[in-house]
């Protein structure tokens, strides 16, 4: 016959999945403009060195796999990965941290549940937790002091290049040190609020260019969310929620972390567009995500206040991917014509 | 006596305190809670295809069942094939095995009976040997199968004398007639992308 | 009229490109007759009409050709006067590609009408409002009127409402798919009859109002009928409404939504929220039914696409092929054709250009690959929900998709997958290309296919037991019948011992009852032998197992000599089974000749001896075979066993032949003697004829034998070439077709003669 015969729709809108995670790497742009600005080449390097480790990985494993490469390549989700994870690592961590984030990442956390699509946990988050727990010290002495905060211009492209991997730590000094959100929540437990800001750490400014980075990040949110590449849902359920835990348990600035330093600093905004919002291990319907979003700004709030770590996005966003599926279960949409949405898993029949 | 040998005693009468709780309770449920009947032969039952074909060994699907549930191999149903072998094991909490090829292989397509009416002699045999009653027919005269009660199980074929009845596959029309799932592009291997380029061709 | 209806919206639906403007360019056209008509039965929801015409019927136009069968479901008219040419299966447009009954016509070009005139001639009333909705209701059935918009259902069906009051009409006009602009042409062109068919159609219903929805895309379409309500010139209840373009809004459910912010319920219809929703051609087709008389014989289609040149609208004639079309609107072929039927969201590709345009047909789209191209291979889902975003029955499609892709029905089913209404806006938005509503489509295939499985198993399940409590009381009865008469003989035997002349009842109940327990001892027999028989195979089993495991040797004596016992246990019960035998054939043979009063000579009598005996000998020559494959010593008797089996066979055989000879004979015998008597003549005739027509169905019969006979020798050849042990039984089939048909030559033989003669007597 030749007549080609397929099910209908036989047309399709403009959109693709390549499209999709091309426009989020795009939306992360200005977040890394300001910290490359702000804290000098670490995060940048950092970004490059992670998306390569990604493409490379996945590529081995998908030839291991016998898969096309191309293919799957071009669905730029393991470029995306790497942005992020590049993106949340400190900026002298040294590259060996970065690269087996990156691998565990792909490899594990994605290509071993079926690559795209098909892994329940947020990959660059498992990576990112895997480095966390495996190597606290790198992870937490490795951060960047912004412009204002160390009074002197960034670290220049080749010293950096040498912090990272050369392991020449000693010359990233006086340009490196704890993050506002660490700095504040091991002095406030000695001090008060006015004589946290008052120590060297801060030099009387809260955040110290982190909300100049989140607000970048921020505003590549909002982009993906006029974009419609994303929901409103989780990122608002999430800010909210950590708002509201913050302004009810935490209002006392001399014994807890300000609002403004949780909303403003750390991987706040970076995780709300960015990371919580990865479709594959987010809830996905409409109350579910509201849900969802809800709980991470929980979790994230309780484990930076009473938890070990500083900032706690990967562990929260983590622990609601354990409970996304139960969440979309118990959150379907009322369907048209049905009085009542349904709730749950069916009965098991016989 | 010692604080640490008190800690044992301790603990060990608590679990034995517990044990017996425990026991009270399931005791107690396993009355409260009686189900009347075998309702374990019931649910096999149901889980059979009812072609009541006897290919494994047993005079029709409850027989089985009663037999799966008194400790026979769940891998003797070829007209279930893996669908019930899965479902049954799943039932009992057993690993599925692969359906015995001694009782025969599962058919590729359903099929019914038809009788070629003009070489049926009504002799009758076919009507006996139906296990659903799905023949029509009296000595002497022609018989016929009713091919929406038909169960495809052969049981009529063999007895025939004069060979007149067909198995012949369940048609396919507009009413039955479904698509069929797409063959998902990314499980494609590299070898043989090029022949998919359409990709979910039907 | 003013426009005062809020608008409400439904959730999700998407904006693809409309694509009208292609063929709203010219007029609607009249389509050519084309060389032939082919007419599916079945181009509705419902049973399928039954033809009433044959081939090289003449049949007319809008003559009635196949009616209606049952409530649910249409009738059919010929489109144009000619000659049916076959009443036969045809491929139909389906996506399925199948055939179905279909009616052919060869139109002769008159195009000579049948009589026909309007409801209100025939009925002999001037107004609208005279005619009983009822007498309304029953002319639009007989004029073969199915919902236009794509459905197929029913009009008349869906216009008997029972007991729910109708309180509002909606005409849907809303056209939201891309491409097709069928019913915009037709409320541009014919908006006097749409709204004369609303007004129809409020009268059967009693309605208090209509709502026409039509989507803000068509201001042509909406200015026509709103001149057309104003020249109407007398009062009226309609609005003509225009609603926000969006896909799907053309769909009932979603029309309903927007028109009047009410859901249909689940599982229920339009009818129950007190609406009833028609498309704007079947209210033009029932103006014109009730009108004029027509029956529903052509419709208006969209051809268009960017391989046609002259894309544009078309009445066509109901069967009219694809490729004539396609014809007309100057189609240039693709290097990979593809056309369309319907739209390019919900339509279908056809298989072939043969197939005929249908009474649902409302569009043929011929894109070329550039315009729409197929579609990219799938990649995974990522769960983005933007499939979710753009459902219009708010469903999460993602999660059908995974689960119809890894056959979880049951929550498939849970998370509602019967309210698709297959509209595509998932598949449009998915970036990852994915052809969702197939998914759909083949879940719910299987679930349907499932769930008649499941009820079918049922039945099975109920059918078997019922069979088996019937056999349970059969043998009961006949248990208790048994008894009954041997508790009477013996009664009457205690009862008159001594009378001489009742001494011939006492031994042949004896001998039934005699009969009837060596029965069960010889079955009980033959059971102890196949258990024995099993044992020893299993035991030999274990032996071979012992022998070839080294560990095991020490076992090898223990089951050698189990193996002795068994084997001495088998001949034993060999030799008492032979004995049991004996005694029960001559048991039954006793009390048959005793109680026989039929006569023991006739031939079905001995046919059946003759039956019985091959049966027997088969049986004896499968224990043979068995026998010999396990090289027990039992062979020699049961071999000489078969022997005498074939002997008695044999016997019987020829006592069967011979007396058909013999009846043959006297047959002839009747026909000769009665040669001088009309009637004698008369019965020899039909005697010769029945032995005529006899003697062809053996014919027929031994030629099937022989068919058979030569498949069996050539399954037995492959199995020897292959060397399978399904050998031995194959021979034996072999035999077994051989003997049937040499039956068979013989009976021809037997009848042959026979009817030579009394043919030479008459």
């Amino acid at each position: 016959m030749g007549l080609l015969t397929l099910s209908s729709p036989h047309t399709h809108g403009p959109n693709s999945t390549s499209k999709v995670m091309a426009t989020v790497i795009l939306a992360t742009l200005p977040g890394l403009a300001v910290i490359t600005a702000l804290f000098g080449w670490g995060t940048f390097i950092n970004v490059l060195l992670a998306s390569a480790t990604a493409v490379a990985s996945e590529a081995a494993i998908l030839s291991i796999r016998k898969r096309p490469l191309a293919f799957f390549l071009k669905d730029n989700t393991a470029l995306l990965t790497g942005v992020l994870i590049g993106l949340a690592l400190p900026p002298f961590a040294p590259f060996w941290i970065t690269l087996v984030a990156t691998a565990f990442a792909i490899v594990f956390a994605k290509q071993l549940y079926g690559g795209m699509g098909n892994n329940p946990f947020n990959p660059a988050m498992v990576g990112y937790a895997l480095v966390l727990v495996s190597f606290p010290v790198q992870m937490t002495t490795s951060w960047a002091l912004s412009t204002q905060m160390s009074g002197q211009a960034t670290l220049g492209f080749a010293d950096t290049l040498q912090v990272i991997f050369a392991g020449s730590a000693s010359l990233a000094d006086g340009f490196s040190g704890a993050t506002p959100l660490d700095a504040y929540k091991h002095l406030i437990a000695k001090g008060t609020a006015d004589s946290v800001l008052g120590e060297a750490t801060f030099n009387g400014w809260l955040n110290g260019g982190w909300e100049w980075v989140n607000l970048a990040f921020l505003a590549g949110g909002l982009v993906l969310i006029w974009r419609r590449i994303i929901s409103w849902h989780i990122p608002l359920a999430m800010l909210v929620s950590l708002s509201l835990c913050s302004l009810m348990l935490g209002w006392d600035e001399d014994m807890y972390t300000p609002l403004s330093l949780h909303l403003l600093s750390g991987a706040t905004m970076l995780g709300a567009f960015f990371i919580a919002t990865d479709p594959v291990s987010a809830s996905t319907t409409p109350r579910g995500k509201l849900i969802y979003g809800a709980g991470i700004g929980i979790l994230l709030y309780v484990i930076r206040t009473w938890g070990a770590y500083p900032d706690a996005v990967a562990f929260a966003v983590l622990l609601m991917n354990f409970a996304a599926p139960f969440i979309d279960a118990y959150t379907q949409p009322r369907t048209y014509g049905h009085a009542k949405a349904k709730r749950g898993l069916p009965p098991k029949q016989r | 006596m010692s604080a640490a040998l008190w800690t044992i005693v301790i603990a060990v009468g608590l679990l034995a305190v517990l044990a017996v709780i425990f026991g009270a309770v399931l005791g107690f449920a396993a009355i409260r809670f009686k189900v009347e009947g075998n309702p374990i032969v019931d649910q096999i039952n149901n889980l059979l295809p009812q072609t009541q074909c006897g290919q494994c060994g047993y005079p029709g699907c409850k027989p089985y069942a009663e037999a799966i549930a008194g400790g026979e191999k769940i891998n003797k149903c070829p007209p279930g094939g893996e669908g019930t072998i899965q479902t049954l094991a799943d039932l009992l909490g057993v690993e599925p095995e692969p359906l015995d090829a001694e009782h025969g292989a599962e058919k590729a397509v359903p099929t019914v009976a038809f009788i070629r009416e003009d070489e049926c002699i009504g002799c009758t045999k076919c009507i006996q040997a139906c296990p659903v009653d799905a023949i029509l027919g009296a000595a002497k005269q022609m018989h016929t199968v009713i091919a929406d009660e038909c169960t495809g199980c052969d049981l009529c074929v063999e007895p025939c004398p004069v060979d007149c009845i067909d198995m012949i596959p369940v048609s396919v029309d507009k009413s039955n007639w479904y698509w069929q799932a797409p063959t998902s592009g990314v499980e494609l291997i590299a070898t043989d992308r090029h022949h998919h380029l359409a990709g979910d061709a039907a | 009229m003013t426009n005062l209806i809020r608008l409400h919206n439904f959730d999700g639906g998407i904006h693809p490109a409309e694509n009208k403007a292609q063929s709203t360019a010219t007029p609607i056209q009249q389509a050519s007759l084309p060389a032939e008509l082919v007419l599916p039965l079945h181009q509705h929801i419902g049973a399928a009409a039954k033809p009433l015409v044959k081939a090289g019927d003449l049949v007319l136009k809008g003559q009635l050709i196949a009616a209606a069968d049952g409530f649910v479901s249409v009738p059919l008219h010929a489109p144009t006067s000619g000659t049916v040419a076959a009443v036969e299966p045809r491929a139909v447009p389906h996506a399925s590609g199948l055939q179905e009954d279909c009616i052919v016509i060869i139109p002769d070009g008159d195009e000579r009408w049948t009589e026909h005139q309007s409801l209100y001639q025939q009925l002999g009333l001037e107004h609208l409002s005279d005619i009983s909705p009822r007498q309304l209701t029953e002319h639009i059935r007989q004029c073969g009127i199915a919902g236009m918009g794509g459905a197929g259902f029913p009009t008349a069906v869906k216009l008997s409402t029972g007991q729910r009051e109708i309180h509002t009409l909606i005409l849907n006009g809303a056209e939201c798919e891309p491409y097709i602009t069928a019913d915009d042409m037709l409320m541009r062109e014919r908006a006097a009859e749409v709204i004369q068919g609303a007004q129809i159609l409020l009268h059967i219903l009693g309605a208090k109002g209509c709502m026409i929805g039509v989507e803000d895309n068509k201001p042509q379409a909406i200015a026509a009928l709103n001149s057309a309500l104003i020249e109407l010139g007398e009062e009226h209840h309609i609005d003509v409404v225009t609603i926000p373009t969006k896909y799907p809004s053309g769909g009932e459910k979603q029309l309903i939504k927007i028109l009047t912010g009410e859901e249909v319920p689940a599982g229920g219809i339009p009818a129950d929220l007190g609406l009833v929703c028609q498309n704007v051609g079947t209210a033009a087709a029932i103006y014109r039914a009730v009108a004029f008389g027509e029956p529903l014989i052509s419709r208006i289609t969209t051809l268009t696409g960017d391989t046609m040149q002259q894309p544009g609208n078309w009445e066509v004639l109901i069967g009219t092929p694809v490729s004539h079309l396609l014809q007309l609107a100057g189609y240039q072929p693709q290097k990979r054709e593809r056309v369309i039927m319907g739209g390019p969201m919900m339509g279908f590709a056809l298989p072939g250009l043969d197939l005929p345009i249908t009474k649902t047909s409302n569009c043929l789209l011929a894109p070329t690959e550039k315009e729409l191209p197929p579609n990219d291979i799938a990649m995974a889902c990522i769960r983005c929900g933007m499939c979710a975003d753009a459902c219009p029955a708010d469903l999460l499609p993602q999660q059908l998709y995974w689960f119809s892709k890894s056959q979880e029905f049951d929550k498939a089913e849970q998370h509602n997958i019967f309210d698709c209404i297959e509209c595509g806006a998932c598949s449009y938005v998915c970036p990852s290309h994915i052809p969702l509503v197939q998914y759909y489509r083949y879940a719910k295939g299987a679930i349907r296919e499932e769930r008649a499985a499941q009820a079918k198993a049922e039945r099975a399940r109920l059918r078997f037991e019922e069979r088996l409590a019937r056999q349970e009381r059969e043998v009961a009865e006949k248990e208790a019948k048994r008894k009954a008469r041997a508790e009477a003989a013996a009664k009457a035997q205690a009862a008159k011992p001594a009378v001489a002349a009742d001494s011939a009842a006492a031994p042949n109940s004896a001998a039934a009852t005699n009969a009837a327990d060596g029965n069960a001892e010889l079955e009980k027999l033959q059971k102890q032998f196949d258990a024995a028989q099993s044992a020893l195979a299993k035991t030999k089993e274990k032996l071979e197992a012992a022998r070839a495991d080294e560990s095991m040797a020490d076992k090898v004596p223990l089951f050698e000599s189990a193996l002795n016992k068994t084997q001495d246990k088998i001949k034993d019960l060999a030799k008492q089974l032979a004995a049991a035998k004996k005694a029960a054939k001559a048991a039954p043979a006793a009390a048959a000749t005793d109680t026989d009063k039929g006569d023991p000579n006739s031939p079905e009598r001995l046919k059946r001896k003759w039956e019985t005996a091959q049966a027997r000998l088969d049986t004896a020559l499968k224990r043979l075979a068995e026998a010999k494959e396990q090289g027990l010593d039992t062979v020699d008797a049961l071999q000489t066993g078969v022997d005498k089996q074939q002997e008695r066979v044999n016997e019987a055989k020829a006592a069967y032949d011979a007396s058909v000879a013999d009846g043959a004979a006297a047959g002839a015998t009747v026909g000769g003697s009665s040669t001088s008597q009309a009637t004698g003549a008369q019965t020899a005739d039909n005697s010769a004829a029945d032995q005529a027509a006899n003697i062809e169905a053996l014919n027929k019969k031994i030629l099937a034998q022989q068919d058979r006979v030569a498949k069996m020798q050539e399954r037995l050849d492959m199995a020897k070439a292959e060397g399978l042990d399904t050998v031995d039984a194959l021979t034996l089939g072999v035999q077994k077709q051989q003997d049937k048909l040499l039956q068979l030559q013989q009976e021809l033989a037997a009848l042959a003669p026979a009817g030579t003669t009394s043919n030479e007597a008459s």
